[in-house]
C-alpha cells in the first residue's frame, strides 16, 4: 500500500519532521546530554547523543506520521467496503497447505532440540515454554475475559513457593505438589477475584498490581515463613520413577515435561475458548451489561476466569522452582507480570498461536541478542505502546467465530 | 504529645506531596477517563532534571536561591514538555480505542521512561542536595517541624489555591470542566478538546514536577525508580478521595499521609508499602467512589 506524496506535501513533511527532531532534541537535552557525577564533581557532556536523537527522531517522526495515515486509511477503507480485510497471519492460519507442514516441522524440531543443542540452549527453551504457559494462562484473564491483571506473577510465586515450602517441610515430591500448587494458585485467584468483582478495567489493574506487590512484600518480610530475601535453595528436580538423573538428563527430562504440559495447556485452553464459559468470557469482555442481561452470571464467570488463569501460573511456578532449584522473592516482581503481559499483547490477545509466537519472540530474542540486553525493557515499553497504537490485535490477530451466510442461486 | 505532633506534621508533609502528584492523576482521569500510569515517571523526570540543573549551576558557582528557582523552573518546564509529548504519542491515537488499550499503552510509556532514564543516566541512587536552608525564625519549633516541611506545606497550599482559581474562574478552566462533563457536547459548543487535554497534561505534569523537586530535596536521594512507588501511592490517594475530584485528591492524600505516618510511627515500618495497597483494596471494596466522589450508575 503506497500513499502518493506530492511535492509541496513532501516539503511540508520534511518541515514537520525537522520540527519534531528539534523538539525531541530539546526534550532529551538534560537527560541524554549531561551526566553529572555528584561525588567527584565532574560534568560529562555527551553532545554525540544530541546528534543521534536529532537524526533518529527526524526519521521516526516521518515514519510515525506515515503509519498513522496508513492506519486511518485502513479504517476508512473497511468502513467503505463494509468488510474487514483478512490479514496475512489469518490467511496463513486458515490454509491447510501452510498449517500442516508447519506443525510437522515444529514437532520434529521440538523432539530433536535437546539432543542437537546444548544444555544451556535447552534451559532457555524451557524458560520460553514456561512463558508460553504463563502467557496462555494470562490470556484467559486478559485476552478472553478482558480483565487486566497486573498481579499475575503472584500466582506464579504461589506455585513456586508451594513446591519449595511443601518439599522443605514435608518432603512432598514434584508430582504431588504440581496438583497442590495449581490448586493453591486457583484458590488465590478466587481470593483476589472476590473483592475486585465490582471493579472496572483500570481500577482492577491497580488492585491486581497491589495484590501482586502485597504477596511479594510478604514473602520478602515474613522471614519465619518464606526465609525472606535470601530465598530457598536446594529444591529437588522432578524425579522419574526413582531413577537418578544427572543434570543433563534432568534438564532434558524437564524439557519434555514442559513440552507435554504446554501441549496439555494448549489443548485445555483451546477447549475452554470454544466452550460455554469461553464464550461467556468473550461476551463479558465486550459488554458487561449486555452480557448480564443475556443471563450470564457475572460473578461466576469472572471468578472462573481468575481461578483458571491462576491455575496455569501455579503449574508454571512449580516447574520453575523445580527447574532452577532456587527461588527468592526477586524473581516475582511486578516486571515479571509485565513481561507476561507483553507476551500476550505482542502475540495477540485472545489468540493461542499468537501467545506462543509472542512468548518465543520475547524470551528468545533477548537471549540471542545479548549485546542488546540492556535495552530489553526499553524495547518492551516501546513495543507495548506501538502495538496498541498500530496493531492492537497483536502479531496474530484472533478471528472471531462468525456465522457466514452464503447466497444461493435461485 | 510531642511525638504525636511530630507524626501528625510528618503525615501532613507526606500527604501534601502525595497531593501534588495525585492532582495530575485526578485531573487527567476527570477529563479523559484514563489512569495515566506514566504520571509517576513524569515526577521522576522532574526530579532528575532539577538535579542535573542544580549540579551544573553549583559547579559554575551560582547563588543558592537563584539555583533553587532555576532548577524548579527547569523541572516544571521539562516535566510539562514530557507530559505533553507523552499524551501526543501514547494516548492521542488511542482516544477511540478500548480503555484496556490505552492502559496498556500507558504501562508501556512508564516502562519506556524508566529505562530511558536508567540508560541515559544511572541505576544508582544519586544524592540530591537539600535546597531549602534552615530559617532562623524556625529555631523554637525546629524539633517538631523543620524548615523544609514548612516550605513544602506553603508551596502545596499555593499550588492548590492557584489551581482552584484556574479551574473555577478562567476560560480554560471552564473548558476543562465542560470537557470533563461531556466531551462530545463540549466539542459541539466549540471547545477545542485536544487543546484542553494537552493543557490538562501540562498542568498535571507541572504540579508533579514541583512535588518531585520538593520530595527529592526532602529525602535527599533519587533514582530512576522513585516514580513508580510514589505514583502508586498518589493514585491510591486520588482514588481514596474520589478520582476526578480535585478537593478529593487533596483530602485523600492527607488521609493517606496521616494513616501511613501513624501506622509506621506506632505499629510497624516493615509493611509500610503493603499498608498502602491494603488500604486501596479496602477502599475499592467498601467505597469505590471515594470520599468525595459521586457514585455514578452506568448508562446503557
Amino acid at each position: 500500500m503506497w500513499i502518493e506524496i506530492e511535492t509541496p506535501m513532501l516539503a511540508n513533511e520534511l518541515k514537520k519532521s525537522f520540527l519534531a527532531s528539534l523538539w525531541f532534541m530539546f526534550l532529551t537535552f538534560p537527560i541524554m546530554v549531561i551526566r553529572v557525577n555528584t561525588v567527584e564533581k565532574i560534568i560529562q557532556w555527551r553532545w554525540a547523543n544530541l546528534f543521534f536523537v536529532g537524526i533518529g527522531s527526524f526519521i521516526l517522526s516521518a515514519l510515525w506520521r506515515y503509519l498513522i495515515r496508513r492506519k486511518e486509511q485502513g479504517i476508512h477503507r473497511t468502513e467503505v467496503d463494509g468488510i474487514a480485510r483478512v490479514t496475512l497471519s489469518q490467511r496463513l492460519l486458515g490454509d491447510r497447505r501452510f498449517t500442516i507442514p508447519a506443525l510437522i516441522i515444529t514437532t520434529i524440531a521440538a523432539l530433536v532440540f535437546p539432543f542437537v543443542f546444548s544444555i544451556y540452549q535447552t534451559n532457555i527453551m524451557i524458560t520460553a515454554l514456561i512463558y508460553v504457559m504463563l502467557g496462555l494462562g494470562l490470556n484467559i484473564v486478559v485476552g478472553l475475559a478482558g480483565l487486566l491483571d497486573l498481579g499475575y506473577v503472584a500466582f506464579y510465586a504461589v506455585g513456586a513457593y508451594s513446591y519449595a515450602l511443601l518439599n522443605y517441610h514435608f518432603g512432598l515430591g514434584f508430582w504431588t505438589v504440581l496438583g497442590i500448587g495449581g490448586g493453591l494458585a486457583a484458590m488465590f485467584g478466587i481470593i483476589l477475584g472476590f473483592p475486585v468483582l465490582r471493579l472496572r478495567g483500570d481500577y482492577l489493574a491497580i488492585v491486581t498490581l497491589g495484590f501482586g506487590e502485597i504477596i511479594r512484600l510478604i514473602l520478602e518480610n515474613w522471614n519465619a515463613f518464606s526465609f525472606g530475601p535470601s530465598g530457598i535453595a536446594n529444591i529437588p528436580r522432578p524425579g522419574l520413577f526413582g531413577i537418578d538423573l544427572d543434570i543433563e538428563q534432568a534438564t532434558i527430562y524437564v524439557y519434555f515435561l514442559m513440552i507435554a504440559m504446554t501441549l496439555f495447556t494448549i489443548f485445555v485452553v483451546n477447549r475452554l475458548q470454544n466452550s460455554r464459559i469461553g464464550r461467556a468470557w468473550i461476551a463479558l469482555r465486550e459488554d458487561e451489561v449486555a452480557c448480564q442481561s443475556m443471563g450470564i452470571d457475572k460473578r461466576k464467570t469472572k471468578l472462573m476466569a481468575f481461578a483458571l488463569g491462576a491455575t496455569w501460573a501455579g503449574f508454571a511456578g512449580v516447574v520453575f522452582a523445580a527447574k532452577t532449584t532456587f527461588i527468592n522473592p526477586a524473581s516475582f516482581t511486578i516486571w515479571e507480570s509485565i513481561n507476561v503481559l507483553c507476551v500476550v499483547v505482542l502475540g495477540g490477545m485472545g489468540s493461542i498461536v499468537g501467545v506462543i509466537v509472542g512468548a518465543f519472540i520475547l524470551i528468545l530474542l533477548p537471549e540471542y541478542l545479548r549485546f542488546l540486553s540492556e535495552y530489553r525493557m526499553l524495547a518492551f515499553g516501546t513495543v507495548l505502546v506501538m502495538m496498541m497504537v498500530f496493531r492492537p490485535g497483536g502479531i496474530v490477530e484472533t478471528v472471531r467465530r462468525t456465522y457466514q451466510y452464503k447466497e444461493t442461486d435461485h | 504529645m510531642d511525638y504525636f505532633f511530630e507524626l501528625f506534621l510528618g503525615g501532613l508533609t507526606r500527604g501534601s506531596i502525595y497531593a501534588l502528584i495525585a492532582l495530575g492523576y485526578t485531573m487527567v482521569y476527570g477529563i479523559v477517563q484514563l489512569i495515566n500510569f506514566a504520571h509517576g515517571e513524569i515526577y521522576m523526570i522532574g526530579a532528575f532534571t532539577a538535579l542535573i540543573v542544580i549540579s551544573v549551576l553549583t559547579m559554575l558557582g551560582w547563588n543558592q536561591i537563584a539555583i533553587l528557582l532555576i532548577a524548579a523552573g527547569a523541572a516544571v518546564v521539562y516535566s510539562s514538555a514530557y507530559g505533553y509529548t507523552m499524551e501526543k504519542i501514547a494516548y492521542k491515537p488511542l482516544r477511540q480505542a478500548p480503555r484496556l488499550s490505552a492502559l496498556i499503552s500507558a504501562i508501556g510509556m512508564s516502562l519506556f521512561l524508566q529505562n530511558y532514564v536508567l540508560l541515559a543516566q544511572t541505576s544508582d541512587f544519586l544524592p540530591f542536595p537539600a535546597l531549602i536552608p534552615d530559617f532562623e525564625f524556625m529555631e523554637p519549633i525546629a524539633h517538631i517541624i523543620g524548615s523544609p516541611e514548612l516550605v513544602i506545606l506553603i508551596t502545596t497550599t499555593i499550588v492548590m489555591v492557584l489551581l482552584t482559581f484556574l479551574i473555577k474562574f478562567t476560560k480554560i478552566g471552564k473548558a476543562m470542566r465542560a470537557t470533563a462533563q461531556d466531551r462530545d457536547m463540549a466539542q459541539l459548543v466549540g471547545v477545542d478538546v485536544n487543546r484542553v487535554i494537552s493543557v490538562t497534561f501540562i498542568i498535571g505534569s507541572a504540579t508533579a514536577a514541583i512535588g518531585g523537586v520538593l520530595i527529592a530535596s526532602h529525602i535527599g536521594q533519587i533514582n530512576f525508580y522513585i516514580g513508580f512507588i510514589a505514583g502508586i501511592k498518589a493514585f491510591v490517594a486520588a482514588v481514596l478521595g474520589g478520582i476526578g475530584s480535585i478537593p478529593g485528591a487533596v483530602l485523600g492524600s492527607l488521609v493517606l499521609g496521616w494513616t501511613e505516618s501513624f501506622f509506621t510511627g506506632y505499629i510497624s515500618s516493615d509493611y509500610e508499602d503493603v499498608f498502602a495497597f491494603v488500604f486501596l483494596v479496602l477502599i475499592l471494596i467498601f467505597r469505590p467512589a471515594g470520599i468525595l466522589g459521586r457514585s455514578t450508575s452506568e448508562k446503557v
